[in-house]
């Protein structure tokens, strides 16, 4: 019987024969946390006594959730990392690396890979032909120790998106389409693999959007075959060795396949406070905003911010509106700056923060006021999520946010691509 | 942060010597996150646990930290905990006292944390628990008998390597005591 992407990347990884179902202890290949769970996972590796990692080079702790510390006791979370990283020898992404899955995409993930990280959206490198989820700071501490984890055997939906995409119509409309398709629990415990024609042209950049929201339909892996495009990307990035071919058997067996036809799809909006409380852009009525993000792990490649550019090239953003852009690391912001794209975004008007997480997660740096909007490129909106339970955070791809910010409302982005 | 603490109320946990969890249920909807459970504005908390149990689920009930007590049981629809992967979030919720969380169903990351730090988790039918039915639960039976209402619910049984990582007590102690994994 053939096998998935899933049942072959564990099979390999156990020395066992697994199928969908089966439980098995695992090697792992990347191990990482970040400053919100590693400071709890350093705390439990003491507790098992290690004082070392198993696989220092694949052993990462990222400071990105809150990077610059906006307060003491945060500062002391990231000394914690910053001196268990010298000791045991794991590497250490400080303040000015950016989010944790944007650089393990672009320095760590390989094709084939097992990757489990210490935050949910740990699937992102699904993009590259990894199996890579998300766990909490207890399990990613006996990652760290032992290069080692359990898991049950994902059955796995195939998703194949068809057709042509539509101008104005991008990675991020695609994933959160599906999301309102299948709601937000329709995948969990499942892997999903990314297919069909439509899929097999998307940029890596576009994959890496898709994959990293696979979770918010409660997905374990949000996985691509590799192809020309990942063994490109991995060039790029000086990792061209690390390329393999990672690809479905013919024969394997699917609990469900879905079949989108993307010539319907239009511009997709979020709206408070789940994703899948989602409709297309013509259907959102008028909906005054406060704030704009463009950045985070979903929406901070360069890719997002040349779109968003392109749309704010010699324009104004709406009067009493604050648009902050964040790229999702230090070298999209360096190309960024090479392109000419952050001097556009500073003459529009727009706020660029260090890159990291930014506001995403309501620490710092554009938290929102009671009874704010706000629309963002971030993967999830829930209540609080920005740091006040009181406001309302709208999702979008970064076209529809970025002409947003310049008509003060959400706004379909193909007025601005006519 | 506060070892001793959380040991303390893991070794407490009141169900531990015999399986059987008697409290109050508290009731919640569907797609309780865990923004809604541990709120990212206490981020600067996570290294202070009692302290960020003090706002446990505040957002879905912001007197809920107040009027929680030992051993009383959270009751919810489907996808309870999706989100993040704070694992902060059901630790706070075993200190402030939760013994048990029941739901349709549970978002998966929330469900390994809630087992490896020895919150038991239990998949079964939520629709007839009311809030403040008072709740008895077998854990060895995979029994729940609402003796409010004088009915009985059967829960799923937990996956194996679930119940041997609780039964050492949660995944440090299980790696600890086997100097590695032994599933
Ligand atoms: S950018 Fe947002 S979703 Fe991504 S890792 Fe940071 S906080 Fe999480």
């Amino acid at each position: 019987m053939g096998k998935t992407i899933a049942e072959k990347i564990l099979s390999q990884h156990s020395g066992r024969d697994l199928v969908a179902g089966d439980i098995a202890v695992v090697d792992v290949d990347v191990v990482f946390a970040q400053d919100g769970t590693g400071p709890l996972a350093v705390s439990q590796l003491r507790k098992m006594n290690f004082s070392s990692v198993a696989n220092p080079s694949k052993s990462i702790f990222f400071i990105d959730h809150a990077a610059p510390s906006p307060r003491k006791e945060l500062s002391d979370s990231h000394k914690v990392l910053r001196s268990f990283a010298s000791e045991s020898g794991a590497i250490l992404s400080d303040i000015n690396g950016g989010v944790c899955h944007q650089v393990v995409a672009e320095h760590y993930a390989c094709p084939g890979n097992i990757v489990i990280g210490a935050d949910s959206h740990t699937c992102t490198a699904g993009a590259l032909g990894a199996f890579a989820t998300g766990m909490g700071s207890t399990d990613i501490a006996v990652g760290f120790a032992l290069s080692k984890t359990w898991l049950m055997v994902p059955h796995t939906i195939k998703v194949n998106f068809e057709g042509i995409i539509n101008k104005g119509v991008y990675a991020k409309d695609l994933i959160i389409y599906l999301i309102k398709k299948i709601t937000a629990d329709g995948a969990t415990y499942r892997a999903i693999e990314f297919s069909g024609s439509l899929s097999n042209g998307l940029e890596m950049e576009e994959r890496l959007t898709i994959s990293n929201m696979a979770v918010e339909a409660g997905a374990k892996a949000g996985i691509f075959a590799t192809d020309a495009k990942t063994a490109d990307y991995l060039k790029k990035q000086q990792r061209g060795d690390c390329f393999r071919e990672i690809f479905a058997d013919n024969d394997a067996v699917y609990e469900q396949v879905i079949n989108i036809d993307c010539r319907t799809i239009e511009p997709m909006i979020s709206k408070p406070h789940t994703v899948d409380n989602a409709v297309s852009v013509g259907k959102i009525g008028e909906v005054k905003i406060d704030q704009v993000l463009i950045g985070t792990c979903t929406n901070g490649r360069l890719s997002d911010l040349r779109i968003a550019a392109g749309i704010l090239k010699n324009k104004k953003i709406a009067k009493n509106l604050r648009l902050i852009i964040v790229p999702a690391s230090a070298d999209v912001y360096l190309d960024a700056i090479k392109e000419g794209l952050i001097e556009i975004f500073i003459k529009s008007g727009a706020t660029i923060t260090n890159p990291g997480c930014g506001p995403c997660v309501g620490v710092h740096q554009g938290a929102l006021a009671e009874g704010e909007v706000c629309l963002s490129t971030q993967n999830r909106n829930f209540k609080g999520r920005m740091g006040n339970p009181g406001g309302f955070i709208y999702l979008s791809s970064p076209a529809t946010a970025a002409w947003s910010a310049v008509k003060g409302y959400i706004s379909d982005p193909r007025e601005a691509l006519k | 942060m506060n070892d001793n603490l959380i040991d303390k109320s893991f070794v407490k946990n009141p169900g531990n010597s015999d399986g059987i969890l008697n409290g109050r249920a508290f009731k919640f909807g569907d797609n309780i996150s865990t923004d809604l459970i541990a709120p990212g504005r206490y981020f600067h908390l996570r290294s202070n646990l009692p302290e960020l149990a003090k706002h446990v689920l505040e957002d879905a009930d912001p007197q809920f930290a107040e009027k929680v007590k030992m051993g009383d049981i959270v009751v919810a629809g489907k996808n309870f905990g999706l989100g993040s992967s704070r694992e902060h979030a059901p630790t706070i919720m075993k200190l402030a006292g939760v013994g048990a969380v029941l739901a349709d169903s549970f978002a998966r990351i929330f469900f390994r944390n809630s087992i490896n730090i020895g919150l038991p988790v239990l998949v079964c039918d939520t629709s007839s628990i009311d809030q403040g039915d008072s709740l008895k639960i077998d854990l060895k039976s995979g029994i729940i008998k609402n003796i409010s209402k004088n009915t009985e619910i059967k829960f799923n049984p937990l996956p194996d390597v679930m119940i041997k990582i609780l039964s050492d007590g949660g995944l440090v102690e299980h790696i600890t005591k086997n100097k590695g994994f032994n599933l």
